[in-house]
């Protein structure tokens, strides 16, 4: 575990880690390649666990950060802290993808995936699959019409439970 | 400096097809011998290697196979065909300070036959495939697919500028008996009525899956003068890893289309005595169709944003501009990491390509874009 010191906000992340958890499904849910943490991302998927979106901020400077890495860039402290986001963010790219693909995820191509720049800061970017709705974190990945997709329009994170003690964030078309 | 110390004075090559019976360390053998009697070197004389991290014939196995001598130099570049350029850069450099005297680059590969490496599903390198993989980003298609999208709609790119990229490669393989792609020529309705691989890239905008193997010899410019083939000197060299860049998935940082290209760019035209206006013909590296624009407007053919433009009026093809991957490319001839652009680069410069660009002097030739990257600047 890769976090020190007390996050600005909210209780520190502790107990079993998503770490485990993966390792302990051998990695795949339902054919499908769950996060593969390592000691720099582990937070990130705990917090997703709670269902919140954070992201590594630098403790001394303030930089935020993405993906996490052991020490800042700007200012060189090894000391991080987990900041909160809103979740919401816009659209900044997508694709469409088609076979050739492993076998669970041609089961549900043509699906797209979008990268999401974040409201709270731009160029802290998230790559996740998309949902037609907040209230429906477990659509199925080709759920939303591709007519359906621009870039530059407006998301919400939430979190699909992949495996036990294992979540991902994934992006709900909001309206404006 | 580098600046012509050096020179490649031996190319060699297997075959290219999407399956060769030999195994690549057999196909490595083969392409390293035939550059070393292009040159007319005794293999004896080897004592430098250099290749890409992922190479799978190794070292050992090369030297004592092909008859090496003692080996004094030998290294590896990463980042899949971001290396190429970095091959030949690394013999030169040992060459010129006295680390060695005749040094061989290499690429073998078995892509065509066999296994693509997304499909591995036990390698799921920690980062950053944790923060793309799971969310069914799982292809260096796709990873590439997303910067094209975004590149598409900053600067009004279109799939004509993709297909003008896939028609020039493709017009240079149907003259080219050695490509792939010979005998298959591409129109426009081919490209528009194909499928998709990750929108918006169609399957003409994916390289080959190629078996084969390719291989060069750099020597020292006084030692190239007594070879066998006209010296192509090695006048500049480069290579590039930009501040904060993430590899493909290059998507978190303030400037996500400014690629590895303009780094090695920026150091390959400060150490030459020439410019972009003087390049005759460029060998650049493509994976994927974007990767051109991209590349044209980092070794700065163009300005940024031009690079799809760039391509219109048959600019790539023979005749134009600037013409391009004259021996097809990866994307037609065949895909072994890049390796083919270099050997490619040479003919041009020997005068001896199946589309030979009128005299041409000065040929660039490029490594991956989107991946930490390196180039050469290449004259006769
Ligand atoms: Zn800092």
């Amino acid at each position: 575990m890769s976090v020190t010191g007390t996050p600005a906000t909210g209780v520190p992340v502790t107990g079993t880690s998503v770490t485990e958890a993966v390792h302990a499904a051998g990695g795949m849910a339902g054919g499908l390649l769950l996060p593969w943490p390592d000691t720099d991302g582990e937070p990130f998927w705990q917090y997703a666990l709670r269902g919140e979106l954070r992201v590594q901020a630098c403790a001394d400077c303030g930089l935020r950060r993405f993906p996490p890495r052991p020490a800042c860039p700007r200012c060189h402290s090894f000391a991080d802290e987990w900041r909160p986001t809103s979740g919401r963010g816009r659209i900044w790219s997508f694709v469409v993808a088609h076979p050739p693909l492993l076998p669970a995820y041609a089961e549900q191509a043509p699906y797209p995936v979008a990268v999401v720049e974040l409201d709270d800061d731009p160029t802290i970017r998230l790559v996740g699959t998309l949902t037609p709705s907040v209230r429906r974190p477990d659509a199925p990945w080709n759920a939303v019409p591709v007519s359906r997709l621009r870039i530059g329009a407006p998301v919400q994170a939430v979190y699909q439970i992949l495996a036990p003690g294992v979540a991902v964030p994934r992006w709900a078309l909001t309206t404006p | 400096m580098l600046k012509d110390r050096t020179a490649i004075v031996g190319i060699g090559q297997t075959r290219f097809a999407k399956t060769l019976d030999e195994p690549e360390k057999t196909l490595a053998c083969r392409a390293v011998l035939a550059a070393l009697d292009d040159a007319g070197i005794d293999p004896a004389e080897v004592d430098a290697l250099a290749s890409y991290t992922m190479e799978e014939t190794d070292e050992v196995e090369l030297a004592k196979s092909i008859g090496a001598g003692d080996i004094t130099f030998f290294s590896r570049t990463g980042f899949g065909g971001g290396g190429s350029c970095a091959t030949v850069a690394h013999l030169a450099m040992a060459v010129a300070t006295g680390q060695a005297s005749v040094g061989v680059a290499w690429r073998s590969r078995k892509r065509g036959s066999g296994v693509r490496p997304w499909t591995n599903t036990s390698v799921q390198l920690p980062t950053p495939a944790q923060w793309t993989r799971p969310f069914g980003l799982l292809r260096p298609a796709d990873e590439i697919a997303m910067l094209a999208r975004r590149y598409m709609h900053e600067y009004g790119a279109t799939r004509d500028h993709l297909f003008n990229v896939a028609l020039a490669c493709r017009n240079r393989a149907n003259q080219n008996p050695a490509a792939v792609m010979y005998d298959r020529p591409l129109t426009r309705e081919m490209y528009m009525d194909a499928r998709w691989i990750s929108e918006p890239l169609c399957l003409y905008d994916n390289c080959l899956e190629t078996d084969g193997a390719l291989a060069c010899v750099v020597v020292s410019a006084e030692r190239a003068r007594d070879c066998r083939q006209r010296a192509v000197y090695i006048h500049s060299a480069a290579q590039g890893l930009p501040a904060q860049h993430h590899g493909m998935v290059n998507y978190w940082n303030d400037d996500p289309l400014t690629g590895p290209a303009w780094t090695a760019a920026r150091h390959l035209w400060k150490t030459a005595d020439l410019g972009p206006q003087d390049v005759d013909t460029a060998q650049i590296y493509d994976a994927f169709t974007p990767l051109i624009p991209l590349s044209l407007e980092g070794y700065g053919f163009c300005g940024r944003g031009e690079g799809a433009a760039y391509t219109e009026g048959g600019a790539l093809e023979l005749g134009g501009r600037l013409p391009i991957n004259t021996a097809g490319g990866g994307l037609s001839e065949g895909y072994v990491h890049g390796f083919n652009l270099i050997n490619e680069g040479v003919r041009q410069l020997r005068g001896s390509s199946t589309s030979q660009v009128p005299d041409a002097a000065t040929c660039l030739v490029t490594a991956g874009e989107g991946v930490p990257t390196s180039a050469l600047l290449l004259r006769n």
